[in-house]
C-alpha cells in the first residue's frame, strides 16, 4: 500500500479473499483489497498512483461472487475491478483457475522478453524477474514449441531524452511511463506507437521526452526498457547499500534513497512519502548528485600564506589562523555571517550561536540572493516556528484548498513537490490555481491555473485586488502561497498579509532552498534567534543566553546580507565568516565579490573551490550532506531528518568546524565554546531550547508601492531560475543538463515582431543576446529571462529583477 | 426458392443508380423517416424493441434496449455513432450495402438519432474502403441538399447532422471503445468499460453505437411496422439478415434471409459448392467464429442455433471451404491476420498471438511434435477470456475449432512431413493450370 488511509470515515465494504472477510473502504480495488488479507496479486501496469488501467492483465483472480450472487464467467483483472459489497474473489492462492491464467499471462510476457537480466540494470529489482519466480513456470514453452521460439527484437537502445533510454525489447508495454507523464507531471511527450507485438513507447520527431520529472518512468519500469545514462550498466542492484535521505535541492524535503557503493553515490531515487512528495521526485532530486564529487571539491583545510597564495594546513592550525584573524575583525569593526541557503538546521544553528556567541554579533543573514527588511519582519512574525503540527499549510492542504494563488512564485520551476501536487488538486479535485505573476507559463497551464497578469512591482496591487474580486475573489478556504522572490517587491508580502488577514485564507512561505527554512528556525536572521526568539526581545535574549550559559546576547538588531556587503565595502565590518554563497546569487554581485576582497579577513566554509574560496584567508572544507547527518526544514515546517549515507571520517559539518574556531576564539578571550562538537550533540541541544514560546515578533508592513514606472523608459524585467541550469549543484551530470530548458527570452508578440527572433536585453548591468519567444499574453512592457542559464547570471550579467531594461534586436 | 430470400435492405440493390436519393426515393425511401418524424420518440424505440432487432455486428445485443440505456435525464449530448468499420475476414455485408443504398443507412441514422435524442451522429468508415466513403459522404450531401439532415428536419424540429469519419486501418477500430477513441482522435485501443459507452461514450457522452445494418434495419421497421419484422426469423432471432457466401460456392454474393435459414439453404440458392468438391469446413459469421463441418450444414442459422453448435452467428459471413482446402494453412492464414491486428494494449492477445502463428506456421511446415497441439489449445485456453477485449477472443476461435474437427489433418503434417495438400487446387484458377503447368 502506497496511498494514505483517507483520514474521514468512509464507507466500508466487506468482501471475502481467498476466504477471508475483510472490510476495506468502498471504491478500493480488489487487488489493493487483497493487500489487506497478505495477499499479493502480481501485476505490472498497476500502479496506486496511476489510473487503473487493465493492460497487462497479470492480475488475474476469479470472482465466483460479484455481490449480486452472480460469479464472473470469465477471470477479472484485480487492478480495475472494485469491491462490492458480499464480493467473493479468490486469487491465485485458493483458484487454480486464477493461477493458471496468472501462469499464462506471465508465460505470454517472457516469450518476448530477452533473457539479459545478467546485463540488465533492473536484473535483481526487476518485478517481471521476481514475479516470474514467484508467479511463473520454471521452464518455457515457447523455445521448445514449433521450430524454437523467434523472438521479437530491436536494435537497442534508443534515447527518449538526452537522459533516458529506452531498450525497447524489454518493454511489455504496460503503460506506467507514459500514464506517469500524462497523468502526474502532464508531460505526455512519449507515447505508444506501432501496434501488436511492435508495439513501443516512442516520441515524436525533435520532440523528446523532456520533462522535470521524467526519471520518474525508469522508477516504477516494472522491467529494465527504461534507464539513465546516469546509471546505466554502472552497477548491480544487489551490490548496492540503500540509505532514506531527504533531496537538498529545493524547499519541499522530498523523501529520497541513495544508492552507493564503496563510498560512492551511483543513484538517486524517490523515496515514498505519501504526506510529502508521495513517490515522485524531479530529475534535480533524482540525477544531480555529482556535485560533491567534482574536481574541485576541498578536501583539506588551506590558509593564507605570506606570499598572498593559500598553503594546506592542519585543522588545528586552520582554526587557531582563523581564530586569530577573526578576533582582530572583531577589533576592527566586527565580523559578518552569511551563510546561504545550503545548510541543514544543525549547521545554520551552529552559524546563529557562532555569531552571537563567539563572535557577539547579529550580523548574520542566510539570505544569499535579493532580500529585504520586510522579508525579515515577515519571516520572524509569520513563518518561523510553524509547522504541521501548529496548523501550517501543508502539501495535503493543497490538495483541499478550494483556490490556490501563487505569488513570486512558480512552482514548476522552484518547488517540483508542489507542482505535482497542486497539478493533482486542480486535476483531481478542481483546485483553482491563481498566479500572479507576467505569463502564463507552461507550468500554470498544466495545473489547469489562470492567469493574474502583473507586472513586476505590481503584485501589491493585484494581491489587494483579489479580496472580493468578481471573478478570483478569495475566501478561508484559499491558500496563499508565496515565493522567496516576492521580497525583492516592496510592500508584497505586507499585502499579502493583509490579504489572508482579511480574507482569513493560509498563507505560506516558499524558498528555493533546502535549507533556508532550517535557516530561519535556527536564528540565521540578523532579527531572529533561535526558535523565533525576537532579537528585539530582551526576554528572548535572555531565554537564549540562558540556554546557552552565557550572560548576554548582543542586544543592537544585526545587519542584513546587503547591509553586511555594504558595512565590509564601507570598512565598518573588518571581517566576514562565508558559507555556501555564489556572489553571483547576491542582490548586487558585484558588491559582494567587492566585500570579499575589501574584508580585512574572510573565513570561508565550502564544499568545492569558488570564488569566495579563492578570496578567503581561511577556506575549510565541509561535508556534504551525503556524509554527515542532518535535519532540513521543508517549506511546511516539517522537520525531515536524515542520517549521513556515507562514512567518511574526514569529512566535517559545519557546526564542527565552527566549534573548532569557537573553541579558540574562547582561548584568545573573546566569547564562549558552542558547547557541542557533533550533530547529535546540536540536535539535542535544539531539541533542549525549543521554540519560543513568548511573544512572537509583530510584523512591520511596508506601504504598498505604488507603480511609479509609468513613463518610465524601457521594459520591466522579470526572472527566475529554471530549476535545471547552470546551478553548482547539478554540476557533473552533462546527460541531465542536456534536459534543461533552453535559455530563451519570453517577450510580447510586438517586441518579437519589433526586434526579431533574436533579441539583446540590456540592463543596468550588462547585456546579454538571446533568442526570443512568444509569451502570447504576457503584461505589456514586460520581459522575462531566466536566472541562472546564462553566463555568470542574470543579476551579474544584466540587472537585477524587476528593474528597468532596454531590448534591441539582436545578431545571435 | 427465391420466396426464401426476403429483400429488404438488397432490394434496391440492382435498381438503376441505386445510391441516389432519386431512386431511393423513387422507390418509398425516406417515407419511413415522415412517419417517424411525426412518433414520440419512445414510440420508435418501442417499435424497435417490439420487432427483435439483434444487433447485426456481430454480439446480437438487442437494439432497442441498447438505445433505451440512453440516460435521458443526463445534460450532456447524446451522440448516435454507426459502426461501419468493417474488417472481420469473410464479413462483406456493410460495406456492399454502403455502396449500393447509402440512403438506407443514412436514413436509418436519421430515425435512430431522432429516437435517442441524439443532434450529432458519426458514421465511422473503414478507411481503406474510400470509395465507400465517398459514396455515403455524397449522400449525406444529398440527404442535407433535400431537408433530410441539418436544422429543423422537415419542420419537425429536430436537428442532426452526420460526420463521415474515416478510419485509419485498423481490425481493433471495429472494437465499439477502440472506435470511439479513433473518433475522437486517439490512439484506436479498447477503453476500460465501465463506464459504459451508453453513460459515457464518445466525448465523455452517452452513446449508442450500432452496426450498419442494424440501422439499416430502422426504416423498414419503421415503415412495415414492429409485427412484419417479427414475423420473420426464428423465436429469439426476428427478422432478415444478409448472408455474405464466399469461397469455393458456385455463385458468391449476398443473399439477405430470415434467421434461422440453414447453409445447406443458402448453398442451394448459391448453385452449390464448386463444381465436382464437397464442403468441408465453413465459418458461420467470419473468423473470428468457431468453424463449422458438413455436419452442421442443417442447422438454424440464428443466434441461439450457431450458440448451440458452440460457435456464434457472428455476422453472417459463411466463408466455405471445400475438401482441397488444407485447414491448417487456412487457420494459420487467420491467425497472422489476428497478430497482424492486435492493438498491442494486452499481454496474451499481443504476445499470444505472436506465438500462435510461430507454432501454427512450424506445424504446416510439419515440423514440432502432437504436443505441439495440445499446447496450442493450452495457449488458446491462456487467451481466451483472459484478454482485454474480444480481438483475443477471436484469435482463438478458428485454431480451437479446427483442432476439434480435424486433428488428423494437424497430424497428417507431421508425417507427412510438410503439408499434404496441394495449394494451388484450393485456388480459383485450379482447373485452367492444372493441365498448363503439367
Amino acid at each position: 500500500m502506497t496511498t494514505t488511509p483517507d483520514k474521514t470515515a468512509t464507507d466500508l465494504v466487506s468482501v471475502t479473499i481467498d476466504g477471508i472477510q475483510v472490510d476495506v473502504p468502498k471504491d478500493t480495488l480488489v487487488i489493493r483489497a487483497a493487500e489487506q488479507v497478505g495477499v499479493q496479486i502480481p501485476r505490472f501496469c498497476d500502479h496506486p498512483l496511476l489510473a487503473p488501467v487493465g493492460a497487462c492483465r497479470q492480475c488475474l483472480v476469479e470472482v465466483p461472487d460479484a455481490g449480486n450472487g452472480r460469479g464472473f464467467p470469465k477471470p477479472q483483472a484485480a487492478c480495475t475491478l472494485p469491491v462490492a459489497p458480499g464480493m467473493v474473489v479468490s486469487t491465485q492462492i485458493t483458484s487454480e483457475v486464477a493461477d493458471k491464467a496468472q501462469q499464462g499471462v506471465m508465460e505470454f510476457l517472457l516469450i518476448n522478453h530477452p533473457l539479459d537480466c545478467p546485463v540488465c540494470d533492473k536484473g535483481g529489482e526487476c518485478p517481471l524477474q521476481n514475479q516470474a519466480m514467484s508467479n511463473g513456470q520454471g521452464e518455457s514453452r515457447f523455445v521448445a514449441s514449433g521450430s524454437g521460439g523467434v523472438k521479437r527484437t530491436f536494435p537497442k537502445p534508443i534515447n527518449l531524452s538526452p537522459q533516458v533510454l529506452l531498450d525497447r525489447e524489454r518493454c511489455i508495454v504496460c503503460q506506467r511511463c507514459t500514464r506517469f507523464a500524462e497523468e502526474i507531471p502532464g508531460d505526455p511527450f512519449i507515447a505508444l506507437v506501432e501496434r501488436g507485438a511492435m508495439q513501443q513507447i516512442g516520441i515524436a520527431e525533435n520532440a523528446p521526452f523532456l520533462s522535470y520529472f521524467a526519471g520518474n518512468t525508469i522508477q516504477i519500469c516494472p522491467v529494465g526498457a527504461l534507464t539513465s545514462e546516469s546509471y546505466r550498466f554502472r552497477s548491480r542492484p544487489f551490490d548496492l547499500v540503500s540509505s532514506p535521505s531527504v533531496a537538498e535541492h529545493d524547499a519541499c524535503g522530498s523523501a529520497i534513497r541513495v544508492d552507493h557503493r564503496r563510498g560512492k553515490v551511483v543513484r538517486r531515487l524517490a523515496g515514498n512519502d505519501p504526506e510529502v512528495n508521495e513517490e515522485w521526485i524531479t530529475d534535480k532530486d533524482r540525477f544531480a548528485f555529482t556535485y560533491a564529487t567534482q574536481d574541485d571539491r576541498l578536501t583539506y583545510p588551506q590558509v593564507r600564506d605570506t606570499d598572498g597564495s593559500l598553503r594546506p594546513a592542519s585543522w588545528p592550525e586552520a582554526f587557531a589562523v582563523a581564530a586569530r584573524g577573526l578576533a582582530a575583525a572583531r577589533q576592527q569593526g566586527g565580523v559578518g555571517v552569511l551563510t546561504g541557503g545550503r545548510l541543514t538546521g544543525e549547521d545554520a544553528y551552529a552559524y546563529s550561536k557562532f555569531a552571537r556567541v563567539a563572535l557577539g554579533t547579529n550580523d548574520v543573514d542566510f539570505r544569499a540572493r535579493p532580500h529585504s527588511a520586510e522579508e525579515a519582519s515577515f519571516l520572524a512574525a509569520h513563518v518561523v516556528a510553524t509547522g504541521p503540527d501548529g496548523g501550517a499549510v501543508t502539501f495535503g492542504d493543497l490538495e483541499t484548498a478550494a483556490t490556490v494563488v501563487l505569488v513570486g512564485f512558480e512552482p514548476e520551476d522552484e518547488a517540483g513537490a508542489i507542482f505535482l501536487r497542486l497539478r493533482k488538486s486542480a486535476v483531481h479535485h478542481r483546485t483553482r490555481v491563481l498566479a500572479v505573476a507576467p505569463f502564463t507559463t507552461r507550468g500554470l497551464s498544466k495545473m489547469n491555473g489562470t492567469l493574474l497578469p502583473t507586472a513586476p512591482g505590481d503584485e501589491p496591487a493585484t494581491l489587494a485586488s483579489l479580496l472580493g474580486h468578481a471573478d478570483h475573489g478569495i475566501d478561508s478556504t484559499a491558500v496563499i502561497l508565496v515565493g522567496e522572490r516576492l521580497a525583492t517587491v516592496p510592500g508584497a508580502l505586507s499585502a499579502a498579509v493583509d490579504l489572508a488577514a482579511r480574507s482569513g485564507a493560509r498563507l505560506a512561505w516558499v524558498p528555493r532552498r533546502a535549507g533556508d527554512r532550517g535557516a530561519v528556525e535556527a536564528g540565521c536572521l540578523p532579527n531572529l534567534l533561535p526558535g523565533g526568539r525576537p532579537v528585539a526581545d530582551a526576554a528572548a535574549r535572555v531565554d537564549a543566553a540562558t540556554a546557552w550559559g552565557v550572560d548576554s546576547l548582543p542586544e543592537a538588531p544585526g545587519r542584513d546580507g546587503d547591509a553586511i556587503v555594504a558595512a565590509l565595502l564601507a570598512g565598518d565590518l573588518g571581517g566576514l565568516v562565508v558559507a555556501g554563497v555564489e556572489p553571483a546569487d547576491t542582490t548586487d554581485p558585484a558588491a559582494t565579490t567587492a566585500a570579499l576582497a575589501a574584508a580585512s579577513f574572510v573565513v570561508a566554509l565550502g564544499l568545492r573551490a569558488n570564488d569566495v574560496t579563492r578570496a578567503a584567508d581561511v577556506v575549510l572544507p565541509v561535508a556534504p550532506v551525503t556524509d554527515k547527518a542532518g535535519t532540513f526544514v521543508n517549506w511546511e515546517g516539517r522537520v525531515r531528518g536524515f542520517d549521513a549515507v556515507l562514512s567518511n571520517p574526514a569529512s566535517l559539518p559545519d557546526l564542527r568546524v565552527l566549534a573548532g574556531i569557537a573553541e579558540e576564539l574562547a582561548a584568545l578571550g573573546h566569547g564562549a565554546p558552542l558547547g557541542f562538537r557533533t550533530v547529535e550533540e546540536v540536535w539535542s541541544e535544539m531539541a533542549q531550547i525549543g521554540p519560543w514560546d513568548g511573544a512572537r515578533a509583530a510584523f512591520e508592513p511596508v506601504a504598498l508601492a505604488t507603480s511609479g514606472a509609468q513613463g518610465a523608459q524601457g521594459l520591466v524585467l522579470s526572472s527566475w531560475k529554471l530549476m535545471l541550469d547552470h546551478g553548482s549543484m547539478q554540476d557533473g551530470d552533462k546527460h541531465l543538463a542536456a534536459t534543461a530548458r533552453p535559455a530563451v527570452a519570453r517577450v510580447g508578440r510586438a517586441v518579437h515582431d519589433a526586434c526579431g527572433p533574436t533579441v539583446t536585453v540590456t540592463g543596468d548591468r550588462g547585456s546579454i543576446t538571446l533568442p526570443a519567444e512568444v509569451a502570447p499574453d504576457i503584461v505589456d512592457g514586460v520581459v522575462w529571462l531566466p536566472a541562472g542559464s546564462t553566463g555568470r547570471g542574470l543579476l551579474a550579467d544584466v540587472a537585477s529583477p524587476g528593474t528597468r531594461v532596454t531590448v534591441t534586436g539582436g545578431t545571435p | 426458392m427465391a420466396d426464401v430470400l426476403t429483400p429488404v435492405l438488397t432490394d434496391d440493390w440492382d435498381a438503376e443508380r441505386s445510391w441516389t436519393l432519386a431512386t431511393y426515393e423513387s422507390r418509398g425511401g425516406y417515407g419511413a423517416l415522415t412517419k417517424a418524424l411525426a412518433m414520440p420518440q419512445d414510440d420508435i424505440i418501442t417499435a424497435v424493441k417490439d420487432s427483435g432487432l439483434r444487433g447485426r455486428g456481430g454480439a446480437g445485443f438487442p437494439t432497442g434496449m441498447k438505445w433505451s440505456f440512453i440516460p435521458q435525464d443526463n445534460p450532456k449530448p447524446k451522440y448516435l455513432v454507426v459502426n461501419a468499420d468493417e474488417s472481420e475476414p469473410g464479413t462483406c455485408k456493410d460495406i456492399p450495402l454502403m455502396m449500393a443504398t447509402p440512403h438506407t443507412l443514412v436514413e436509418g441514422v436519421i430515425i435512430s438519432s431522432f429516437a435517442i435524442r441524439a443532434n450529432h451522429a458519426f458514421i465511422y468508415i473503414r478507411g481503406e474502403v474510400l470509395h465507400v466513403i465517398r459514396r455515403v459522404q455524397a449522400a449525406v450531401a444529398e440527404a442535407y441538399a433535400a431537408g433530410h439532415l441539418g436544422k429543423d428536419i422537415h419542420g419537425s424540429g429536430y436537428d442532426l447532422d452526420i460526420v463521415v469519419h474515416a478510419g485509419a486501418g485498423a481490425y481493433i477500430c471495429g472494437e465499439e471503445t477502440a472506435l470511439l477513441e479513433g473518433l475522437e482522435g486517439r490512439r484506436g485501443q479498447p477503453r476500460l468499460r465501465p463506464p459504459f459507452p451508453a453513460v459515457a461514450g464518445l466525448y465523455a457522452s452517452p452513446t449508442v453505437i450500432n452496426n450498419v445494418e442494424s440501422i439499416a434495419s430502422v426504416p423498414s421497421i419503421i415503415g412495415n411496422g414492429p409485427a412484419w419484422f417479427a414475423s420473420m426469423g426464428t423465436e429469439k432471432s426476428k427478422g432478415f439478415g444478409i448472408f455474405s457466401l464466399s469461397g469455393h460456392v458456385t455463385n458468391p454474393g449476398q443473399y439477405e434471409a430470415p434467421l434461422g435459414i440453414t447453409l445447406r439453404e443458402l448453398i442451394d440458392l448459391a448453385g452449390g459448392i464448386r463444381e465436382g468438391h464437397q464442403l468441408k469446413f465453413w465459418t458461420p459469421g467470419g473468423s473470428s467464429t468457431p468453424l463449422l463441418t458438413d455436419q452442421h450444414l442443417d442447422l438454424p442459422l440464428d443466434f441461439e442455433g450457431m450458440a448451440g453448435a458452440g460457435t456464434m452467428l457472428g455476422t453472417r459471413a459463411l466463408q466455405l471451404f471445400d475438401e482441397t482446402t488444407c485447414v491448417v494453412r487456412a487457420v494459420l492464414r487467420w491467425t497472422e491476420f489476428y497478430k497482424h491486428e492486435s492493438c498491442g494494449k494486452c499481454t496474451p492477445c499481443r504476445e499470444g498471438t505472436w506465438w500462435l502463428v510461430q507454432t501454427l506456421a512450424a506445424l504446416e511446415r510439419g515440423e514440432g511434435s502432437e504436443s505441439d497441439l495440445d499446447l496450442l489449445l493450452d495457449q488458446c485456453e491462456n487467451i481466451l477470456g483472459r484478454s482485454f477485449c474480444a480481438l483475443g477472443d477471436g484469435a482463438t476461435s478458428p485454431i480451437s475449432s479446427s483442432i476439434k474437427f480435424f486433428r488428423d489433418e494437424y497430424l497428417a503434417h507431421l508425417t507427412h512431413g510438410g503439408c499434404p495438400f496441394d495449394a494451388a487446387a484450393s485456388t480459383v484458377w485450379a482447373g485452367s493450370l492444372t493441365g498448363a503447368d503439367a
